[in-house]
Formats: C-alpha cells, structure tokens, sequence
C-alpha cells in the first residue's frame, strides 16, 4: 500500500478534470506507484467528480492499469507466437530462478513482478520484455541475467 | 491474376521536405486532395483496407464544423510492429499526413492513439510533434495534434473501441452505423486512419496519385511495409510493392523450410505451402496488415492455433457473447481434440462456431478469429489432431 496524497489532484491539475482525463491520470498514478489501490482510484472519482465504480471500470478494463499489487519493476515477457518459438520459456526460467517467483508474483522486497503479456511488437527481434516502459530484446538467458543485475543495483 | 513479383520500394521511409508538401496541400482545395487520394486507389493500412479517399469524403461531407483526425497507432496485431519503425523514423510525416487529411476533411483537431507498449518512444515524439507544430504555424495550417496512451488493450485498436478508449472508458466497440465518419470520436464525424496510411498520403500528395498507382496490381494499389518474423533468416521491416504471391515472398524470406506463412497476424490467414504459388498477398487474395510469420517444418501448427486462441479468449473484451463465449470455446474444444477427449470430427462442431461468431460478432475481433482457425484446421488437420 502507498499513500496517493497529493499526486491526484496534481494529475488532475495537468490532465483536466472531465471524463477523458482518466487515462492520463490513472496512467500518471501508475507510473508512480506501479499499480492502482482502491484508496488511489476512490480519490479520482472524488476529483472527477464522478462514481467509483467508474474509476473502476475503465481501471479493469486495462492489463497495463493493474489493480493489484505491483513491484517498482514490473517485468512483462511476451508469450505470443514468435517470442514463444524463440525461447520464451527459457526467459521466464530465467527470471523465476533469478528472482524466486512464479509467473504472475511480486518479490517479497516488492522490487519486481514476472508477468506475461500478449504480443509487445518485436517479434523480429524475438523474444522481447517489457521492464515498466523500456523494451529488452533479442534475450538470451545470459543477457536477461546482465539486465536485472542492473535493476538490482538501481 | 495479376502478378507483380516482389519489389522493395522506398517510399514509407523517404527523406522528404515536410514544409514543401505542406505548402504543396495547404494551396490544394480539399476536393483536390480528396481527388488525389481517391485516384491514387489507396485503402487503409491497418488491415481492413477500405478506401482512404473515400473515408475523407465522408468526413469532410459531415455539416458538423467540430471534426477530427485520429491516427491509430494502437499496434497490436501479433506480428505487426512497422508503425513502431515508422514512428521511430519518420514521425514527422505521420503529422504531416494528418494535417492534411485535417485540410482535406476540415477538421483542426488531431488526435494519435499510441499503444502503452510504445510509451517509450513518446519523449521523442513529442520533441518531434514540437517542431511540426512550428513548421505549420509558419505555413498558416491551423491544426493541433496531441497524444492519448493506450494501457495495453488490443481491442482498442478496434476503432470504436479507440474512441471509447480515448473518452476514458472502457473499451468495448460500439454498434455500427453510425461509422466514425458521422459520429466517431466524441461523438464527432472522425476520419480515423492508420500510421503508415497517412504516411502514404503524404507521399501521394508529394508525387502525385498517378505515379504511387502505378505501384501494385487493380485491387491492390501501391506498396506497403511488411513486419517479417518467424523461422526466417531476415526478420524485420520491409516495404515491397503489393501484388507478389506468397511463394515469391518465400523465396525471398523463407529458410528454405517453410511449410505455412500467416498473413495478417492472429486475426489472418493460413496459407499451407501447397497454395504458396497462387495466392496473391493482397486485397484480392490474402489481406494483411502487414504481419507475415514463416513457420517451417519444425513447428507444431497446433501450437500455433493454440496460441492465438489463447490470445483471443484474453483480448476479446467480453461484451458480446458470440465472441466471449466463443473464443474460450474454440480454445478448450481444441485442447480437448489434442487430448483425444472428443472425437476428431468436433473439430468440424467448432469450425461452425468459428463461422457463427464471423456472422454474429460485433466487431472485427470476433469475427476474424475464424480466419486463422478455419485456414489452420483446414489446412493442418492432422497436426491439430495428433
């Protein structure tokens, strides 16, 4: 859990106050804190001046808007077609072993969470994650390894 | 058939003078442009392919004075990834197709839907956006572009659904009529397009619908840019000439060892190598948005059915049940022929239901997943079940 404060109504300020400004400002929150809490989203509904269960429902709507607990590092490996035949299997080995979680857990110290996630567009460049925003591609196993070491010393 | 074999082409990625074809639209009447367009025989990038003259038309005859321009970069066809290069590397002339499609229909207002995977790229689109906002103020162009972010929903590339998205909803596609070209985003007449088409017409107005359709055969105008993935020693982006079969692309992307291409992603078709030679890749024979996987004799086709069905029944956002319902249906019933649970003719039970959501989807998700099961279980029955 974190404490939204004031970060809503300075997201509001930025994005407006009507209906639309709800991605922007459900997209700001995230990037802050890496996933919406139910406080989070009541506090949108009250700036926008609308129900929550609208908050909610956009909310939910998106893989990206993630209603339950995230890591500061959310790492999404992309289990479509062409990342599947170039070894996405080994990637997530790779990463559980790494970091001691299942597909879909977040590390106690709640650094990092493993998702999966459809198509990412670098299939050419296969196989492909998402660490937050920034792509990885062409992964091997040992690359995988050198990235995280380098989160890990963030 | 007309058969035009493969030819790379450089249009997409050109250098080009923004203010000089600019200038070049802004002294154009909006007819003019309309006529270009129209005569150049370009239809629409995304994958659905219907005339780009024609929506501007539509658009520009709406009374209504508030319009807009939306770009649909919500690019999340499996296999598609050349809007992202597109972005990348010529961004300036996605604006520059949008101002003038914002001149051709009348609209001042822009609006690009970027898919949340692509958030990287934004600083420098915006840098980029900064810039062509200054060259079309020099040139008198009143018309403004801003950025919405997708939060990874592929439905959203769905146009109706886009506009749901962009007015903070959920999104689930609307009924169609009324089409965007009366009643789009906001409610208003919207002439929505994809990136590499406004990029197209961009070129079309530089040199001239006369010379872009002297590219490609009667059904398919012009050239197109490829995302070329799978077993194949060539991944990448490619922009050839349309009106080549699907063996000439082979001969030139395939391993040696090709047993299937999937043109146009999950949402495509399967063509088996016994159809490579005639089958043409474009409007007239396979459609695509540009997504072009290889598979070779290596891969399981059941696999591969099974992961788009799977990516299906996950994206299929829910609201109506033809597609809902359909989807994990399709998915389970698979896995149960793989299983031996059924008998192998449930597979004909399912290309049915398959058939069905083609008719009685609402929107294009649902009814294009039986392109990809019909073609792969047609084609590669076998394979699917055992």
């Amino acid at each position: 859990m974190y404490q939204v404060g004031n970060l809503v109504k300075k997201l509001s300020d930025k994005h407006g106050r009507s209906r639309e400004s709800i991605m922007p400002i459900l997209q700001g929150i995230v990037e802050k804190h890496n996933y919406l809490t139910d406080e989070a989203m009541v506090e949108v509904a009250k700036e926008l001046d609308i129900s929550a269960a609208e908050v909610f429902g956009t909310a939910s709507f998106y893989t990206f808007l993630d209603t339950q607990v995230r890591g500061k590092y959310v790492i999404r490996v992309c289990k479509t077609i062409t990342c599947s035949m170039k070894g996405k299997s080994e990637i997530i080995q790779t990463l559980e072993d790494m970091l001691k979680i299942k597909v879909g857990e977040t590390t106690s110290d709640r650094n990092f969470s493993l998702i999966e996630t459809n198509c990412i567009g670098w299939c050419h460049k296969a196989p492909a994650i998402l660490i937050n925003e920034i792509p990885y591609t062409e992964l091997t196993p040992e690359k995988v390894v050198d990235i995280i070491k380098g989160y890990l010393h963030k | 058939m007309e058969n035009k074999g493969l030819n790379k082409v450089g249009l997409i990625f050109e250098k080009i003078n923004q203010k000089e074809v600019l200038t070049k639209a802004f002294n154009m009447s909006s007819n003019e442009i309309i006529q270009d367009i129209l005569d150049s025989g370009l239809k629409g990038r995304g994958g659905a392919g219907f005339p780009t003259g024609l929506k501007w038309k539509y658009t520009a005859a709406e009374k209504e004075p508030e319009k807009y321009i939306v770009c649909n970069a919500d690019e999340g066809e499996p296999g598609t990834f050349k809007d992202r290069e597109i972005l990348d590397k010529v961004a300036y002339k996605v604006y520059g197709g949008m101002a003038i499609a914002g001149k051709a229909v009348g609209a001042k207002n822009g609006i690009v839907y970027l898919r949340g995977e692509y958030r990287f790229l934004l600083p420098q689109l915006m840098k980029e956006l900064e810039s062509f906002h200054n060259i079309i103020e020099e040139i008198g162009f009143d018309f403004k572009i801003r950025y919405c972010l997708g939060s990874g929903a592929y439905i959203c590339g769905e146009e109706s659904a886009l506009f749901e998205s962009i007015q903070g909803d959920r999104g689930e596609p609307r009924n169609k009529p009324p089409y965007p070209t009366t009643s789009g985003v906001f409610g208003k007449p919207t002439s929505i397009n994809n990136v590499e088409t406004l990029v197209s017409t961009m070129m079309i107005i530089l040199h001239g619908p006369g010379s872009y359709s002297q590219l490609g055969t009667k059904d398919s105008r012009g050239s197109k840019v490829f995302s070329v993935s799978g077993d194949t020693p060539t991944p990448g982006i490619f922009e050839l000439e349309l009106g080549m079969s699907v063996q000439e692309f082979v001969n030139e992307f395939g391993d040696g060892d090709t047993k299937a291409v999937q043109v146009g992603g999950a949402s495509g078709f399967c063509v088996p190598r016994k159809k490579f030679q005639n089958t043409i890749i474009g409007f007239e024979g396979v459609p695509t948005g540009g997504s072009m996987k290889l598979f070779n004799s290596s891969r399981s086709m059941y696999n591969v059915l099974h992961n788009y069905l799977d990516f299906f029944a996950e994206e299929s956002c829910g609201q109506c049940t033809p597609c809902r319902v359909g989807c994990q249906q399709l998915l389970k019933g698979v896995e149960k022929v793989k299983k031996g649970e059924v008998k192998s003719n449930y597979l004909n039970e399912l290309v049915k239901l398959a058939d069905t959501m083609k008719i009685a989807s609402k929107c294009g998700l649902g009814q294009s997943v039986g392109n990809a099961f019909r073609t792969i279980v047609e084609n590669f029955r076998e394979e699917i079940i055992y």
